[in-house]
């Protein structure tokens, strides 16, 4: 846990009194009116200094924690900004090596049955197709999204506006766009849900048959260790910051 | 206290120095704006259809919880004999098996978690409209709860999806989906969806320190 560091601007009133003379809204502009660059009196290198946290809506002067600090909203406590050494070659690394995995995954059987002197062997693919049937169909669709289609577009996504800022070059074109995406992929990415999932299975059918776990179980379950360790390193904040003031250079 | 004596006040939001923060960066801007300049994602200070989208998702994630529970979410045929197994059903079986941790996991992914964010969403959204300040902090734990949490009801539908692409063993034994685990897969996403609606600075609007 790093120093908690507070930067909160309610304690200065002078602040307040400044902010509402310059940017009183009504005085700003006429209703429906929509700015077109920069509001007149407000120098926009303060705007930039400032953060307001995503959770609760407090002004917060931009905390510069240190490396491996972290610097949390003093209302909610949200975590504003936790910058790591290298973090950007990390996870695209992380990411590189999720994507891998996640191609062995799909690959391989994960796992095989054998009961009575019978057997079967399931794949990621024979999955998906599990609901393939008549109005469940669409079912199959969810879960190829939910634990492959999804869980690759977020890891495409990452490398994609993190491997040119890892080596010091302006981000891609569209970058921005493909950060909000992977963003917004998060919660839908699920194949650590999956991996209880395949748990939970395992226990069932312990009692019917024996089971045996394939090469893909392994490589799905390492996928999960990674990106769940690729996510402790991502700091929106500083991503957004950086991918502002490179593209500022570009 | 370390500042005992100089009442405490609501600490200054991007909204009341007339600013609107990026929900994605955090980047502020001056009020009116309505793309931001960092990301580009869409502004808006609050969001005004929050608390519409919140009920109207969480509406009809119960309206399919329902059959989630009635019908079956496992069909399985062993030597010509068919059964059926509900979400509840799945559970008491595990019991019987004498596996209680697994038995825990999935009494609490499938059935604590639905149930208590049906409870809690609607909480939340009653208690924008009647704030009262104390409980903000308890509030915004319970929603980030509710927010991380809901995804892994999942499980119950990927135990589905693989049993019944595992256990195909001709006349010997057999495992198909039931209509449930259609219903239930919607239920979760409609519930995830009215979490990610929520706009959680809703919470804080309230919370005027503690100067009464």
């Amino acid at each position: 846990m790093g120093k908690r560091i507070n930067y909160a601007l309610a304690a200065h009133p002078s602040f307040q009194a400044r902010w509402s003379l310059a940017l009183n809204p009504a005085m700003a502009y006429g209703p429906g009116m929509r700015p077109l660059s920069i509001v007149p009196a407000v120098d926009p290198a303060i705007l930039k200094d400032l953060v307001a946290c995503p959770s609760c809506d407090t002004l917060h002067r931009l905390p510069d924690a240190g490396m491996n600090q972290r610097a949390r909203c003093v209302r909610c406590h949200r975590v504003l900004i936790n910058p790591r050494d290298s973090a950007m070659t990390k996870i695209v690394m992380m990411a590189l090596t999720a994507t891998i995995l996640m191609i062995a995954a799909i690959a391989f059987p994960f796992l095989s049955l054998q009961s009575h002197g019978l057997s079967q062997r399931s794949s990621i693919i024979d999955v998906i197709e599990a609901f393939s049937e008549g109005m469940m169909l669409p079912l199959s669709f969810a879960v190829a999204a939910l634990i492959v289609v999804l869980p690759m577009m977020r890891l495409a996504a990452i490398m994609y506006v993190l491997a040119p800022m890892s080596f010091g070059w302006a981000p891609a074109k569209g970058a921005m766009t493909a950060f909000r995406l992977a963003e917004a992929l998060k919660p839908w990415a699920m194949a650590e849900v999956f991996i209880v999932g395949v748990a939970v299975a395992v226990v069932k059918v312990s009692g019917l048959a024996h089971l045996s776990m394939g090469p893909a179980f392994w490589a799905f379950a390492a996928l999960v260790l990674v990106t769940v360790w690729n996510d402790t390193f991502m700091c929106r904040l500083t991503i957004w910051r950086t991918l502002e003031s490179r593209a500022a250079r570009r | 206290m370390a500042n005992a004596g100089i009442p405490r006040r609501a600490p200054l939001t991007a909204r009341a120095a007339g600013l609107v923060a990026c929900h994605e960066c955090g980047r502020v801007h001056p009020l009116g704006f309505t793309t931001c300049l960092r990301c580009g994602a869409a502004l808006s200070s609050r969001d005004p259809f929050s608390l519409q989208k919140v009920w109207a998702w969480w509406l009809v994630g119960l309206m399919v919880y329902i059959p989630a529970n009635l019908y079956p979410m496992l069909v399985t045929t062993s030597l010509g004999k068919t059964s059926e197994n509900t979400l509840l059903g799945g559970v008491i079986e595990l019991v019987h098996i004498g596996s209680y941790g697994v038995a825990g996991i999935v009494f609490f992914a499938s059935i604590m978690i639905p149930i208590g964010k049906m409870f809690a969403i609607p909480y939340l959204a009653i208690k924008v409209a009647r704030p009262d300040s104390r409980s903000a902090h308890l509030r915004h734990w319970l929603f980030e709860v509710v927010e991380f949490i809901g995804r892994w009801s999942m499980v119950d539908v990927f135990v589905v999806a693989i049993l019944s692409s595992l256990v195909q063993l001709g006349g010997v034994v057999s495992i198909k989906p039931g209509f449930a685990a259609l219903c239930f897969a919607l239920s979760v996403a409609f519930t995830m969806l009215a979490a990610i609606s929520f706009d959680s600075r809703l919470i804080w609007d309230a919370d005027k320190g503690n100067a009464e």
